[in-house]
């Protein structure tokens, strides 16, 4: 799935700026950071609900591909600088962690590590 | 041959001489509870992971360890210092901090047990598993500490497989 299909079935805001054909597989969603360091697969998606500049270096340090954060939570201006400094494109969504995960779950999107 | 020429082929023995580095060592120091700069010690040493070519997947288990051994050091101690050597085998990391030491190394290393307070929590840390993470991602760990005096953590990631 790209980046502007994300941002469509999210009804995301793009903060950074990247590539919008940028492909993703494969989710995690947590707002524990050593759990994301710990199970999160690389070049994934990182839904969480956490803003601050911490999850952009667990991004950063765990080779996830994308963040994207719910509950129309907004990261400052310094963690927006940082992921586009690191690379990281970041969305923002008005929809819960749950109806976020869901439609992406929805639209094919699985978790990583996948249980099935 | 024309001088230039010489010239030209002893920059490429040189070029080639630093394409082959393959030891670095340095040290990064850590300021307790300054989360602004947490993380910017293990960036530092992924850049220059990164900078020497080593494989993709040791440089994220590197990355990883190193990163929760910095946050440990940055949330509870008041500070540290990280060195780190790199061979052509193998990267060491040493972490060691003047903290408040670690009385149950054993309780500490269990997944899930964290003495991090509320605040630490609401930042995405405080899950207990930052040690366990350091250990899984190290080929070597080693946790010591004296209770009141400080806490050392190595670690060594193999470069090259036997
Ligand atoms: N450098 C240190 N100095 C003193 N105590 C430490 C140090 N590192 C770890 N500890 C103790 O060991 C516990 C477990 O550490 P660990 O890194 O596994 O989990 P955590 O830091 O609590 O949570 P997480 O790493 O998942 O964010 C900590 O809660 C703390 O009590
Ligand atoms: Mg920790």
């Amino acid at each position: 799935m790209t980046l502007n299909e994300i941002k469509d079935i999210l009804r995301a805001n793009v903060l950074t700026k990247c590539d919008t054909n940028m492909h993703i597989e494969r989710v995690y969603s947590a707002d524990l950071m050593s759990d994301v360091l710990a199970f999160c697969e690389p070049e994934s998606l990182l839904i969480t609900a956490l803003t601050n500049a911490q999850v952009i270096r667990t991004a950063e340090f765990a080779n996830i591909k994308m963040i994207v954060f719910v509950q129309g939570k907004r990261p400052d201006r310094e963690t927006v600088a940082l992921s586009e400094e690191k690379k990281i494109p970041v969305l923002i969504t008005n929809l819960s962690m749950f109806d976020a995960c869901g439609r992406l779950y929805e639209k094919g999107l699985r978790s990583c590590p996948d249980a099935e | 041959m024309p001088v230039a020429d010489y010239m030209r082929r002893d920059c490429e023995v040189v070029l080639m001489q630093n394409k082959c580095e393959k030891t670095a060592e340095g040290v990064f120091f850590l300021t307790g509870k300054d989360f602004s700069n947490a993380g910017v010690a293990s960036s530092e040493l992924k850049a220059i992971l990164e900078k020497m070519g080593i494989n993709h997947g040791i440089i994220r288990r590197a990355a990883i360890a190193a990163f929760e051994a910095e946050m440990n050091v940055i949330i509870y101690t008041p500070a540290g210092m990280m060195r780190y050597s790199i061979t052509p085998d193998y990267l060491k990391i040493v972490v060691e901090d003047m903290g408040p030491g670690i009385e149950d190394i054993a309780l500490a290393m269990t997944e899930g047990y964290s003495t991090a307070p509320h605040y630490i929590r609401e930042m995405g840390f405080g899950s207990g598993m930052g040690l366990p993470n350091i250990k899984k991602n190290a080929d070597e760990m080693k946790l010591s500490s004296t209770p009141g005096a400080g806490t050392t953590l190595e670690f060594i990631i193999k470069i090259k497989r036997e």
